[in-house]
């Protein structure tokens, strides 16, 4: 049983660590900290789901789609919404992302209702393999395992090996100097919104296998995803995703124990970190030298 | 003798305040020239403006005046393109990426190139001349010395194949020997590659004795240029930079 119940938080938390990478690529980039990411993922979610029920476009061509479908929404909403106002306030920018998620959500709405509709994956979330005794696992879950282990080692190599994944790396840490090297910031900034539009896009598709789709429905997983992402000190991709599966865990444990808890488990951790350890569980601190 | 760049009249402003004020200057091919002048003269802004690193490049700045580089205009490029057309710097505070490795801040200088070959080697070439670097290649860069750093933020520049070098107080918080060290480098390069440099300086002392040609800038003005033999006899100069008026013969 608790096997059980750790597994499924493992599972839960690798979802919420996915969607947390999503928004830790923009923040690390730009120091944007994006509250539209949900809504982004969200409409995207229904681009695909209208061209797989309506058009009945194969699915793997529908999954291909989407993610371009991803990528351009968030070039182009950064270089609409965002660039302009590149120099304003943080609360500014929090501000401009707020109104693209009322702006996402509205246009969602009224495009596709406010009605739950089901979104189905290949992998479903009932089919499911006994691994031993009554502990078993869902189709859902080992395609989403996989799915994290192939981003993140996507990930890793892009940052560690390719000349934009090194400048990325470079404009996160001094934009100033990407820039006398003759780093186009701009490139790279629609970059970041592509990757991260693209990975939260995928992370809302398992979400959205596992619950409805509707308007709303990111609105929990990205609350959790940003406790996620606090708790792992929205500064590292493995910080990130360790801090979604312990997230998870404690949620389903919690939930568990003290059936009421669950809703509130993530919002203890974001709290709890930011009165303790504001930085995060697993960040490195870099001190500058003068 | 040929003008590698050429400043005339420029004008550059930060907000409200005109920080440079009708500058001209010209800088000799082959040559090793110091921009001279003390805290806040507008120094770091006149290579801010020639790279066009001032806040952002939609805006026109400079704005007045012109920047040649090899008899081109440069002063409506972006950063990008100037980087590709021959300029390298190395700017004030070293400006290093301190979470990336030494080689990758090193690969970072070869952005606007291509051919991973000539890459290659030329990051050993810049290894012979920074031996410590290569030693250091795998480590971050934040946790270098500060003159491990400033040689650092010089090899970036050079993996840019530059035909100008520009440097904004390379011996800033050094110690004298190290800024030494940095001044014979800066001469080696110029000598065995034939590299054009600007160097940007406040330490007088150690300036005009590597300089070919000194620019005196004060308060935004080119108040005084010269080769430095002549600089050095001045009044006004060996009052206010070289901190004596009675010895130091010329
Ligand atoms: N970003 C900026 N905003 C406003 N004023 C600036 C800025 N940078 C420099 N200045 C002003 O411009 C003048 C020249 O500065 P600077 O070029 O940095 O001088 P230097 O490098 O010779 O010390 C100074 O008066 C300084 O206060
Ligand atoms: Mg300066």
């Amino acid at each position: 049983m608790i096997a059980q119940l750790i597994l499924e938080g493992i599972a839960t938390g690798a979802c919420y660590g996915l969607f947390a990478i999503a928004f830790v690529i923009i923040y690390k980039t730009s120091d944007v900290v994006n509250f539209s990411q949900a809504e982004m993922a969200m409409f995207c979610t229904y681009f695909m789901y209208h061209i797989l029920s309506l058009y009945h476009v194969p699915f793997w061509i529908s999954f291909l789609a989407t993610l371009g479908f991803a990528a351009f929404l968030g070039i182009m909403l950064e270089y609409v919404f965002l660039r302009p106002a590149r120099h304003s306030s943080t609360i500014g920018l929090i501000g401009i992302t707020l109104g693209i998620e009322i702006i996402l959500m509205g246009l969602a709405g009224w495009k596709w209702g406010a009605e739950q509709k089901e979104f189905v994956l290949p992998v479903s979330y009932s089919s499911t393999h006994t691994i031993f005794g009554d502990t078993f696992i869902s189709d859902w879950a080992i395609a989403l395992f996989v799915t994290t282990a192939c981003v993140m080692t996507a990930l890793y190599f892009f940052f560690k090996y390719t000349k934009p994944g090194i400048a990325m790396r470079a404009v996160q840490q001094n934009m100033y100097a990407a820039r006398i090297v003759g780093v186009n910031t701009g490139a790279i900034f629609s970059l970041a919104w592509a990757m991260s539009s693209v990975i939260g896009t995928i992370a809302a598709m398992f979400f959205a296998a596992a619950s409805t789709l509707d308007p709303q429905f990111m609105m929990t997983p990205f609350v959790r995803a940003f406790a996620a992402a606090v708790l792992g000190g929205i500064q590292s991709i493995p910080g990130v995703i360790l801090g979604g599966l312990i997230l998870g865990v404690a949620e389903n444990v919690f939930g568990y124990v003290w059936p009421d808890s669950k809703p509130i488990v993530a919002l203890i951790v974001i709290v709890l970190v930011l009165c303790f350890r504001p930085s995060g569980l697993f960040v490195r601190h870099y001190i500058k030298k003068v | 003798m040929k003008a590698l760049l050429k400043l005339s009249g420029i004008e550059t402003w930060h907000g409200s305040i005109c920080a440079l004020k009708h500058v001209s200057l010209e800088v000799f091919q082959g040559q090793i020239a110091v921009l001279l002048g003390p805290n806040g003269a507008g120094k770091t802004t006149v290579l801010k403006t020639v790279m066009r690193s001032l806040y952002d490049q939609k805006r026109a700045q400079p704005e007045k005046g012109s920047i040649e580089f090899e008899g081109k205009r440069i002063d409506r490029l972006k950063t990008g393109e100037i980087v590709r057309r021959g300029i390298g710097c190395v700017p004030e505070g070293r400006e290093i990426f301190p979470e990336l490795t030494v080689r990758e801040n090193i690969l970072m200088g070869a952005y606007t190139r291509r051919g991973g070959k000539d890459i290659r080697a030329d990051i050993e070439t810049v290894y012979r001349y920074f031996p410590i670097l290569r030693e250091r290649k795998d480590r971050q860069a934040g946790y270098l010395s500060g003159g491990e750093q400033q040689l650092l933020a010089i090899a970036r520049a050079l993996m840019g194949r530059p035909k100008l070098l520009m440097l904004d107080e390379p011996s800033l918080g050094l110690s004298p020997m190290m800024t030494r060290e940095i001044f014979e480098i800066i001469r080696s390069i110029n000598l065995q590659e034939g590299m054009t440099v600007l160097v940007i300086e406040q330490n007088a002392n150690i300036a005009l004795q590597y300089a070919h040609y000194v620019f005196l800038l004060e308060n935004g003005r080119v108040v005084h240029a010269g080769k430095p033999e002549v600089m050095k006899r001045d009044k006004r100069v060996r009052e206010a930079y070289l901190g004596s008026s009675d010895n130091s013969s010329p």
